[in-house]
């Protein structure tokens, strides 16, 4: 047991080194410009430098991407509500719902800028947009999932339908709606700096990550536009540990994707 | 006993699902209060349906049922349902388990907690209140699902092949234990099974069913003097009475056409 727990750090630990290595090696061997291929220890030092603009724009990308998700996580749970409910809402709605998650985000930017304007509202719109059909597919599909024994013991039991939803399917759900989440957390930080690329350079932009891409990329700074990945990466981690966290809070007591407790 | 009417009555009932094949034809039975009615027959001849038909889970296709002398739906609150499967909800711990039907009727808390211990300590789990499903053994889950079809002090009991998943031992103590939580909170019980040790043991009569379609093919009556422990399996009429029964069971199987 120690061992294998070990062994899943050092491996990873193992590879980065192996892979930073070759990096250098490449640079070495190509004797590519630092604008082209910077190292490791460039991007190092550009973080540093910029490291205040780089704080600052991850905050707001934070603001952003959080707004959007938690958005996304309401409006998800209430549409999924509404369509698990009813068999002519899931019939009636499903489609467009398909529709619009198909419309490609970068076709509606200007829409969105035009409707929410181009700051922090406009980016919490794309934000959502990006995330919020994981959630909906996946709750769905968990408020439908109660098995067909325990709705009749419910039902036999003579369950309200408020009873049947907040004691049974709603708890059937839950692995679903986190499962959900967590796809939204990997996309939330994407969707906010994606929109501060598209809308936030517009006039009134706030800033951001994202907005931080352009203006590096326009003055090629090269190490920076590396830097600035690296923070978006770390933002994303943050997000996903987040909700790993309450997903574990929730279910580790019940669900078998978590180790049964000793008694 | 002759002279009360009939908790549940069966008057020429017949059940297809919609314009399938006839589930059960023509089911005339009577069962009194206080009695232990085993239902036995082979695989497909609509035991477990005769067990919905009365829980009003399914609708009657012809012919008359009365539960209580009313129709099955409107009996419900005196009935409770025991499934094959223990039917737990797994984020809910054993006590809140149990608590569960007197939760749906509105119960205060404190009430139905304190009623929830009482009957986790008839079932001998009450270390087990505060455990989750996936910690319990698959006798002590029946034992919980038992216990919770027993905190809304049924009159009727329906128990469809509760036990039918568990080992020998396992299921002889709990058919041993049924009777002891039966003489501590009186319940009529109908209950499906697919093992005629165990319907003979429980039973104060066993009606064997034959199969395409399901209908009454005999009954037997049991009795023992004295009362029913782990010892009765053990006794020449014990033997005998399974005998009987397994002889009418192969007589049912054998009568159906094939």
């Amino acid at each position: 047991m120690k061992r294998r727990h070990i062994i899943t750090w050092l491996l990873p630990v193992l590879s980065g080194v192996v892979g930073v290595g070759a990096w250098y090696a490449v640079r070495a061997a190509t004797g590519l410009q630092s604008w082209i291929l910077p190292t490791p220890r460039e991007i190092m030092a550009a973080a540093w430098t910029e490291h205040a603009t780089l704080l600052r724009a991850a905050g707001a990308t934070a603001l952003g991407a959080l707004g959007g998700f938690l958005a996304a996580s309401a409006a998800g749970l209430g549409i999924a509500l509404g369509l698990g409910g009813a068999r002519w809402l899931r019939t009636g709605l499903y489609p467009w719902l398909l529709v619009l998650q198909m419309t490609p985000v970068i076709v509606l930017a200007p829409i969105i800028v035009l409707w929410a304007g181009p700051g922090l509202p406009g980016i919490i719109t794309v934000t959502f947009l990006i995330s919020f059909f994981p959630i909906v597919v996946n709750t769905t599909q968990g408020l439908l999932s109660a098995e067909a024994n325990m709705a009749e013991l419910l039902q036999m039991y003579g369950a309200t339908r408020w009873q049947d939803l907040r004691l049974l399917r709603l708890p059937v759900a839950m692995p679903y709606f986190l499962a959900g989440l967590r796809i939204a957390a990997t996309l939330a930080p994407i969707g906010a700096i994606f929109g501060e690329y598209l809308v936030g350079n517009a006039a009134g932009g706030t800033g951001g990550l994202g907005f931080l891409v352009y203006v590096y990329n326009t003055q090629i700074k090269i190490p920076a536009l590396f830097a600035t990945g690296l923070v978006s990466c770390l933002l994303g981690f943050i997000f996903v540990a987040a909700v790993a966290w309450l997903s574990w809070a929730v279910l580790h007591r019940w669900h078998d994707s978590y180790e049964r407790p000793d008694h | 006993m002759s002279d009360q009417p009939p908790i549940v009555q069966f008057r020429a009932v017949t059940k297809r699902f919609g314009s399938g094949p006839v589930v059960l034809d023509a089911i005339t039975l009577a069962v009194t209060a206080g009695e232990f009615v085993s239902v036995i027959g082979p695989s497909g001849c609509g035991k477990s349906t005769l067990l919905r038909l009365v829980s009003a889970l399914s609708p009657v296709t012809a012919g008359a049922l009365a539960v209580e002398g009313r129709a099955p739906v409107e009996a419900r609150e005196h009935l409770a349902f025991v499934f094959q499967e223990p039917t737990l909800l797994p984020w809910l711990t054993a006590a809140e388990n149990v608590e569960l039907p007197l939760r749906l009727r509105g119960v205060p808390a404190a009430a139905r907690r304190a009623r929830a211990d009482a009957l986790l300590a008839l079932v001998r789990l009450r270390d087990a209140a505060p455990l989750y499903p996936r910690q319990l053994s698959g006798g002590m889950k029946m034992r919980v699902s038992i216990a919770r079809a027993l905190s809304r002090e049924p009159r009727i009991l329906l128990l469809d092949e509760p036990f039918g998943a568990l080992d020998e031992m396992t299921r002889n103590h709990l058919n041993e234990e049924l009777l002891d939580w039966r003489e501590k909170a009186p319940f009529t019980a109908l209950f499906v099974t697919h093992s005629v040790a165990e319907a003979v043991f429980l039973s104060t009569r066993i009606v064997v069913l034959a199969a395409n379609p399901g209908r009454i093919h005999g009954e037997v009556a049991v009795a023992f003097a004295g009362s029913r422990t782990a010892e009765l399996r053990e006794r020449p009429e014990y033997f005998a009475k399974v005998a009987e029964v397994t002889r009418l069971l192969h007589a049912a199987e054998a009568g159906a056409p094939a």
